[in-house]
């Protein structure tokens, strides 16, 4: 069966590449940092599972070190010039999205067509894993036909995704440790805690207050641990369960879905939703970490205001 | 109460922007010994659950194939088409995308686009390409607006999806409670806040394009 091993396979040597081709990065001046980092990172995928716990651990503490160090330089790989580029645009033209349309197309249909294929009755891919394979697989396509359709050398797919890795850099792993962290701040009851916080300070009496402490709530937690996912049980067995349904009567289906989308307004604004709101602050060569979040900023406000006033309207049918 | 240290040594390193990946394991730690841990037990469970994220990273595989496709001049070509439109502004081309991803994500196609494979490669060149000239801050706002369009068409789309996580998250949570909902019932009430999404972010790249012409008069 294809399942994350074979995923984690390729990212593994797709960092090690990485790793070396940094290593040997002369205009580099901090090559070696970028090749322990990357290095590390393939470490990761190919051998983690044999690592152990606390292995794993310190090799997270490691990765952090070299990145808190300032270990991480920019790599220069040989890549064409902004007048080439306009060039080889003039020449290719429309063709140059074909490649870019194939990552979509592929992941839709792979997610689609991998659950349903077995191979003598045992499925062919892991069904819970289908996107993430099928994403894998159309990267892949999507580097070799881009290589060969416009003539690119054997070695362009890797430098050029060393060009952006570098480009990322510690941001690229931060997601991770943080999804890390949160099963940390899970095995020490944080969420308890801040749950039995939240509860204490809501106003019981008041329907309306009842409805703005739960959306709130859920935004503010939700910024906090970095996903609304952690923060809707805590939130919603703390105030919306005993109070805005129970005792309020809130249907529990709009009540819940309004919640949610509370919650997701605090990913818009905290920098631990790391892969949403830093690293495209990273891709995009922002100035500023939290540009980002600045321009969601806004958005998010009024629709928590907005969240609150359509759970007011719509929950409460009598 | 002690553990929620963890929460304040996250706060403040971020705020005080220092290395955010050892900001998260001094949080974890924080809050690991508040808890009565010790410190290998921390780092043991920190790098147990690191090991079986790592499926967050395996996203990075899609890199090579936009940085092939971006030496070839992709991100030129796109600004090219842009270019020959007629009428288009950032804040347009912003807009329309948002109602594409809003309506994407909404059929389940949360994976179809996102910051590695669309914003930056198209959707940042597009934008930019069609405010042109643009000042250097007025070209960070730009980009920033673009990753900024992606994530609130994704967010405020995905839960209109029956299957999506965060549904079965719900459904799954209330059922454990005692409440039965279906997940056709929470994914109809994920419309009115999708809905006023779009239009809250819509006026929002309306007014920023008002604003860039404006920098740019005054330039």
């Amino acid at each position: 069966m294809i399942g994350l091993p074979l995923v984690y396979l390729l990212a593994g040597l797709m960092f090690a590449a990485f790793a070396g081709l940094s290593a040997a990065d002369r205009d580099n001046a901090k090559r070696f940092g970028n090749a322990a980092f990357w290095g590390l990172f393939a470490v990761s995928f190919l051998f983690g599972d044999r690592l152990g716990d606390l292995g794993n651990g310190v090799l997270a503490l490691l990765l952090a070190v070299i990145a808190g160090a300032g270990r991480l330089g920019l790599g220069a790989p040989r890549t064409t010039t902004d007048e080439t580029r306009e060039a080889l645009a003039t020449r290719h033209g429309p063709r140059l999205f074909i490649p870019a349309l194939v990552i979509p197309v592929m992941v839709l249909a792979g997610s689609l067509v991998l659950k349903r294929l077995t191979i003598h009755g045992a499925p062919l891919a892991d069904p819970k894993q289908a996107t993430l394979i099928s994403l894998a697989f159309a990267a892949i396509v999507a580097a070799i036909l881009a290589s060969v359709m416009f003539r690119q050398p054997p070695s362009a797919p890797i430098q050029e995704g060393r060009r952006l890795m570098d480009l990322v850099g510690w941001a690229a792993l931060l997601p991770q440790m943080l999804a890390a962290l949160g099963a940390v701040f899970a095995l020490a009851g944080v969420g308890k805690s801040v749950g039995e916080l939240a509860v204490m300070i809501t106003p019981v009496d008041s329907r309306f207050a009842a409805v703005a402490a739960y959306c709130v709530g859920m935004a503010a937690f939700t910024a906090m641990m970095g996903n609304a996912f952690a923060a809707f049980p805590v939130m919603t067995g703390g105030i919306a369960l005993p109070l805005v349904i129970g005792r309020f009567h809130g249907d529990p289906a709009v009540v819940c879905a309004i919640g949610m989308l509370s919650g997701f307004c605090g990913t818009l604004l905290t920098p631990l939703a790391a892969n949403f709101n830093l690293v495209p602050a990273a891709l995009l060569r922002l100035k500023d970490r939290y540009a980002v979040i600045r321009a969601q900023a806004p958005t998010a406000f009024v629709m928590l205001a907005l969240n609150v006033a359509l759970m007011n309207l719509l929950a409460f049918h009598r | 109460m002690l553990t929620l240290l963890g929460v304040a040594v996250i706060v403040l390193g971020f705020a005080l922007r220092f290395n955010p990946l050892l900001v998260v394991i001094a949080a974890a730690m924080t809050s690991g010994l508040a808890a009565g841990l010790s410190p290998t037990e921390v780092l043991a469970a920190f790098g147990k659950a690191f090991n079986t994220n790592r499926y967050v990273s395996a996203a990075w595989l899609v890199l090579p194939a936009i940085g092939v496709l971006e030496r070839a001049g992709l991100k030129e070509q796109a600004r090219r088409t842009i270019q020959g439109l007629k009428g288009a502004s950032a804040g347009r081309i912003l807009l329309a995308y948002l109602a594409l991803r809003q309506i994407a994500a909404a059929l389940g196609l949360t994976q179809a686009a996102g910051q590695a494979q669309t914003v930056r490669p198209l959707l940042a060149p597009m934008a930019e390409a069609a405010a042109e000239p643009l000042a250097d801050d007025a070209r960070q706002r730009v980009r920033a607006m673009s990753a900024a369009t992606d994530n609130v068409g994704l967010f405020f789309g995905e839960d209109i999806f029956l299957a999506i996580g965060s549904i079965l998250l719900i459904v799954g949570f209330l059922d454990q409670s005692g409440i039965t909902v279906e997940p056709l019932a929470l994914s109809v009430w994920a419309i009115p806040t999708a809905v006023c999404a779009f239009v809250v972010h819509g006026a929002r790249l309306l007014l920023f394009d008002r604003r860039l012409a404006k920098t740019r008069d005054a330039a």
